[in-house]
């Protein structure tokens, strides 16, 4: 009785935009779950990207005195580097685990919606991604003895935003890929140029965090370019959804 | 009766390449249309088309008066493709429980566990897909598509490499569908047990309708006279 | 029609590279600090603009199609991104060989250089995109969403490089600045150059956007016949 007045009035005041908006929400989320739970259970992305990244941070470590001052210097760089390539890894699996069974088609058959979908990929791939990215904090700090945790609310802020700009640019552009025969070359080479400004952001800021540098105006700046990349990203990703994934 | 499914001078290009050619079709609803044709004459882009995967040039397509790739039309719809359109990695319960939230189906696991038993996978439920076999994975497949009760369903060659169990399973599904008022295309080469239990019948050539009207007595007594009658290339 | 325009158009653009040759090599005296390798600034700047002004136009074409779905647009777009691709490499060599002469170094990381080879990668994964998708209406609508992309992004990369690197002249047409940095002489010349370049790219333009449109007659035809 008290849950069906609750549930009533919940309905009632809150405007149909909002409702559609949770919805889409909604949706997004049980794709990201599902996609999440095969993940969990088949380990296959999280795997690869892990051990590709610990495998670059050992390569890098022959390339130059892991403990040199000059290291520190790049320990930004080189970090999220190593996010943007394993990231790579993660993108391929997370539009192209949809085509065997044709399971995309069926996804796009359904009532759920192609803004959703997306969403919902882009969210599975930053919570991978945001994984290995603390994986890839705690091998790097033991390799180069970078202390990365004495400005946690900062290197988190810095590490949701950039992940999440990474995220829906592979979101989107494994859609683009997802049918074409070279996808998992197509991928990085469309990706990379493109994400170029946000990787900029992300490397000055994180430099600036690891050496334990007071945050100036200069990284303020960064951080601006970081949040306008995510809410332009994302705005053309939601918009070009639909037309990118339904074939015209 | 309203028509349900309604196609009006559909063109659909590849590039410069008709697939199909002036589309025409209506079918009413609670009618239960059989799509022949040869393979790559096209039927599978018109069944694509109707469930809002593919795009036409010209023309226009409305189910229920809505388009194709509308929510709510896509609400109604039961679509089942070449493939199975399940995931091999999560059991039969979550992929079943996966497409009903998807579809917003009301009470989903009790809906979920009365579809399971159906299609008697009920005692695989937490089995992973991959370790299904292939009649298994067909009938929860059949499950998936019928499980948020769709007015319309669109099967693409269904009865292609089913087994008997299988088979029988998706005609009873198909007639309780038909019981409850839903609207039924099915694309199928065999052509018998389609004219038997279709009320329409459309026959697609090389992009262009052939014939679209009733299934007649005639055509039930002497199968391959559609082709005869309609096609230029002879007796199928 | 079509031809008339490409004959035309070519000669106009034949003739005025010849006057400008002319009065770039035999008419203009050497330039105070540089000599006479600031003569490829005439080369180096149309074509920088030539190639930048030609993204801006494929993502107009682009729209285009993606509202109208008439190939032409796709095939205008395809060609005017392979023709900016090769006017902003042109860009790149003309201000490396710049580089050598005048720095002793062949490239520099310096933000113009550094955005516009980012700006032709970009771009050549637009090609490569293209390459990649036999049929053509999938290659129009993911090539056209690619290019979308790619030019807003074009605009980020810019002012994100610029901020992080400089070392490149600063800017020299009156426009920018105001006029003194250039002697009026030259930069007239700059300018009957930019148009010359004009005229040749847009006549590539028409050559390639034929080129395309038969490409897709063909695929038609040949799919035409696998299906009888």
């Amino acid at each position: 009785m008290i849950q069906a007045c609750y549930t009533a009035c919940t309905r009632s005041w809150v405007p149909p935009e909002l409702r559609t908006f949770m919805k889409s929400l909604r949706q997004a989320l049980s794709v990201a779950r599902k996609d999440l739970a095969i993940e969990l259970r088949t380990k296959e992305s999280l795997n690869a990207a892990g051990a590709f990244a610990i495998a670059i941070l050992l390569l890098f470590s022959f390339a130059f005195d892991p403990f040199a001052e000059a290291a520190r210097e790049m320990a930004g760089g080189l970090l999220w580097l190593v996010f943007a390539f394993a990231g790579a890894l993660i993108f391929n699996r997370g539009f192209a685990r949809e085509l065997p069974n044709e399971c995309l088609e069926t996804l796009l058959a359904s009532p759920l919606s192609t803004s959703s979908l997306l969403l919902g990929k882009a969210f599975g791939n930053f919570v991978m991604l945001l994984a290995l990215e603390l994986i890839s904090l705690f091998v790097f700090g033991i390799f180069y003895d970078v202390r990365w945790w004495l400005h946690p609310l900062e290197l988190a802020a810095l590490c949701a935003l950039a992940t999440w700009g990474i995220s829906i640019v592979g979101a989107i552009f494994g859609a683009l890929t997802v049918n074409l025969r070279l996808r998992e070359l197509m991928l990085p080479v469309i990706i990379y140029p493109l994400l170029i400004p946000l990787l900029i952001a992300a490397i000055e800021i994180t430099d600036t965090l690891l050496a334990n540098r007071p945050i100036t105006a200069y990284e303020l700046l960064w951080g601006r370019v970081l949040v306008v990349f995510d809410i332009v990203f994302t705005a053309l990703a939601l918009a070009l959804a639909e037309t990118i994934l339904v074939n015209q | 009766m309203p028509q349900a499914i309604e196609l009006s001078k559909v063109w659909k290009f590849y590039g410069d390449y008709p697939a199909l050619r002036d589309c025409t079709l209506s079918i009413g609803e609670g009618a239960c249309c059989a799509l022949l044709g040869r393979n790559g004459a096209g039927k599978t882009t018109l069944l694509r088309i109707l469930a809002g995967l593919s795009h036409f040039q010209r023309g226009a397509v409305r189910i229920f008066g809505q388009l194709p790739r509308a929510s709510v039309t896509r609400r109604r719809i039961g679509f089942l493709g070449h493939g199975i359109g399940v995931y091999e990695d999560l059991s039969a319960r979550e992929n079943l429980s996966f497409f009903a939230r998807i579809a917003e189906v009301k009470n989903s696991p009790s809906v979920v566990d009365a579809w399971l038993e159906r299609v008697g996978l009920l005692r695989a439920a937490r089995v992973p897909v991959r370790q299904f076999s292939r009649g298994m994975r067909q009938r929860l497949a059949l499950a998936r598509t019928f499980l948020h009760s769709p007015d319309v369903l669109l099967l693409d060659e269904p009865f292609t490499s089913l087994d008997d169990r299988a088979i029988a399973m998706l005609g009873e599904l198909l007639s309780s569908a038909r019981q409850r008022g839903a609207t039924i295309v099915l694309s199928t080469h065999q052509i018998r047990e389609a004219l038997a239990s279709a009320s329409d019948v459309a026959l697609i050539e090389n992009g262009k309708l052939r014939y679209a009207g009733e299934r007649t007595r005639e055509m039930l007594d002497d199968p391959s006279l559609l082709y005869r009658l309609y096609t230029e290339l002879g007796t199928a | 029609m079509r031809e008339k325009l490409v004959i035309g158009l070519s000669l106009g653009a034949a003739l005025l590279l010849a006057y400008n040759l002319y009065e770039i090599f035999l008419v203009l005296p050497d330039e105070a600090m540089q000599g006479a390798i600031y003569r490829i600034i005439f080369f180096h700047v149309p074509a920088a603009i030539t190639g930048m002004v030609g993204y801006f136009v494929a993502l107009v074409f682009s729209v285009l199609y993606l509202t109208s779905g008439n190939f032409r647009y796709d095939s205008l777009a395809a060609s005017v991104v392979e023709v900016s691709i090769v006017f902003s490499l042109v860009n790149i060599v003309t201000g490396s060989i710049w580089a050598r002469i005048i720095w002793g170094i062949w490239w520099t990381w310096d933000y113009r250089l550094t955005s516009a080879l980012v700006c032709v990668l970009i771009f050549g994964g637009y090609l490569m995109l293209r390459r990649a998708i036999d049929e053509p209406t999938q290659r129009a609508r993911l090539s056209a969403a690619l290019s979308i992309f790619g030019c807003v992004d074009v605009v980020i990369v810019w002012k994100s490089i610029e901020w992080f690197r400089t070392q490149h002249p600063g800017p020299v047409l009156s426009i920018r600045t105001g006029g003194g940095h250039i002697d009026p002489a030259m930069e007239r010349l700059l300018y009957m150059n930019f148009y010359a370049i004009l005229m040749i790219a847009i006549a590539l333009v028409l050559i390639r956007t034929r080129q395309e449109a038969t490409a897709r007659e063909i695929d038609s035809l040949r799919r035409l016949a696998n299906a009888a």
